[in-house]
């Protein structure tokens, strides 16, 4: 169908062709192109020059100035713009080198405070320990010259005893006679003593 | 915030529907031509769109007439003001929609200009701009079904070149003195063959005005030759007339894809045309 339909078209075309181009007919008085109807000329030509001045003026007075006045003030905001991102991170960087800084310096105050109060526990931990080995020495001084005391109490004891008896046993073993107390005790010491 | 949302999209939701509608009519006008020329038989007129003829009356064509090419170039100038003044006004930093079109379209032309020129063709970066959004608009309005396009006469493409072209020999000469001849004097040739290079650049350099308009006039011109063509099969064939409305569509996207091409090749050729007047040395 369509292959039919395309051979009568070119067919016709011809005779259609043959028409428009071989005669006159009553649009225009061009015969063929117009674009070679001299006629038309001068008047195509004025009307261009017209138009091409008045696109020419309507640019260069309105149109360019005002592109590039908006592409140079968005170059501008641009460059701006750039500018202060570059600024504003800068200043994060600052502030981020200040934090950490401060986070070093809190950590250090904290490790100073904390061994600082370590050192201060340990200093209070000595003297106490200290103090209480101080009292302990003394309570066992005191102990001691205590135990020296009763010792020696029970050695007095022991002689006056020991003395009591052997002027008793000198006394039995001798009646009648009189007892020398000093002799006895001089005795009595000379063998308790060893 | 939702009431908002929700007002933006029923805009444009609004928006669209008015598009279609839009495109709609226009297929609809478009047809209604087609139907109008359909005279009986196959009579397909592919160059009638491109007759100049006045707008208010029946006379002869003057220099001062209004014509639809006059209505079409004033149309173009309405698009640059559109697009140029009216998509910046707001001038934000953090650019609209519209304002961002204007701004891609400076950076466009003023890199194409930088890069194929060089940074002292900046000074002339205003008239270059001026040709590309001309030539842009001009395609993209004839695109639009039953309009004029100005750039299909080499009327028009002629003078674009003309002006080029003179503009760049001057230019060449006021900035180089004798030394932009050293152009057609290839230094890095064997001496023998300098010459005939001689000859060969100036043909060359002479038909480059040629070339330049020729092209944009001869490419805009056949697409839209072959659009009508097209169509007329269509309103001819009845029911099988939709291959070659497939057709329409497809050399459409291509026409609509040329335009942009066409004014960006002007552009460019420009450039390089100017770089040759501003640093004539091989």
């Amino acid at each position: 169908m369509a292959d039919e339909a395309e051979n009568t078209g070119h067919g016709g075309a011809e005779a259609g062709l043959e028409v428009a181009i071989g005669t006159d007919h009553g649009a225009g008085d061009a015969p063929g192109m117009p674009q070679l109807d001299f006629a038309t000329f001068d008047n195509q030509v004025f009307w261009l020059v017209v138009t091409l001045v008045a696109i020419y003026l309507i640019l260069s007075k309105i149109a360019l100035p005002r592109i590039s006045a908006v592409i140079a003030e968005r170059q501008g905001t641009l460059t701006n713009d750039l500018a202060t991102a570059e600024d504003l991170k800068r200043q994060a960087a600052e502030a981020e080198e200040s934090y950490n800084t401060a986070l070093a310096n809190a950590r250090a105050e904290a490790q100073r405070i904390s061994q600082e109060t370590r050192d201060e526990i340990q200093a209070q931990l000595q003297v106490e320990i200290d103090k209480a080995d101080a009292e302990i020495a003394a309570k066992t001084a005191e102990s001691t010259a205590r135990i020296a005391e009763i010792q020696e109490g029970a050695v007095a004891i022991a002689e006056e005893v020991a003395r009591d008896v052997a002027a008793e046993i000198v006394q039995a073993l001798a009646p009648g006679q009189d007892v020398d107390a000093d002799a006895v005790a001089a005795a009595v010491a000379n063998r308790v003593r060893g | 915030m939702a009431t908002e949302s929700t007002n933006t999209e029923a805009k444009s939701g609004a928006g669209k529907f008015i598009a279609f509608a839009l495109i709609g009519l226009a297929v609809l006008a478009f047809i209604g031509a087609l139907m109008d020329d359909y005279e009986g038989g196959l009579s397909i007129h592919p160059m009638d769109q491109f007759v100049v003829s006045p707008l208010f009356s029946d006379g002869p064509v003057g220099v001062f007439t209004i014509t639809n090419a006059t209505m079409w170039f004033a149309l173009a100038v309405l698009a640059v003001i559109v697009i140029m003044v009216l998509g910046t006004r707001g001038r934000a930093v953090i650019p609209s929609r519209s304002q961002s079109i204007a701004e891609l379209a400076y950076g466009f032309v003023r890199n194409m200009v930088e890069d194929v020129a060089g940074k002292d063709a900046l000074p002339y970066f205003p008239y270059i701009f001026t040709l590309f959004l001309y030539i842009l608009c001009a395609n993209f309005l004839g695109l639009i079904p039953g309009s004029f396009t100005t750039t299909s006469h080499i009327a028009v493409t002629a003078i674009l070149a003309a002006a080029v072209f003179l503009t760049v020999t001057i230019l060449g000469f006021v900035k180089n003195g004798a030394g932009f001849l050293s152009l057609f004097w290839v230094a890095s040739a064997p001496l023998a063959l300098r010459p005939i290079l001689a000859v060969i650049e100036l043909i060359s350099y002479f038909v480059r005005p040629v070339s330049h308009s020729i092209r944009l006039a001869g490419n805009v011109m056949a697409g839209h030759a072959v659009l009508k063509v097209f169509a007329g099969f269509a309103g001819a064939l009845g029911l099988a007339g939709i291959a070659p409305i497939v057709g329409v569509v497809a050399i459409y996207g291509l026409e609509v894809l040329v335009s942009a091409i066409q004014a960006y090749v002007f552009t460019i050729l420009t450039c390089v045309y100017l770089k040759d007047a501003l640093h004539p040395h091989h």
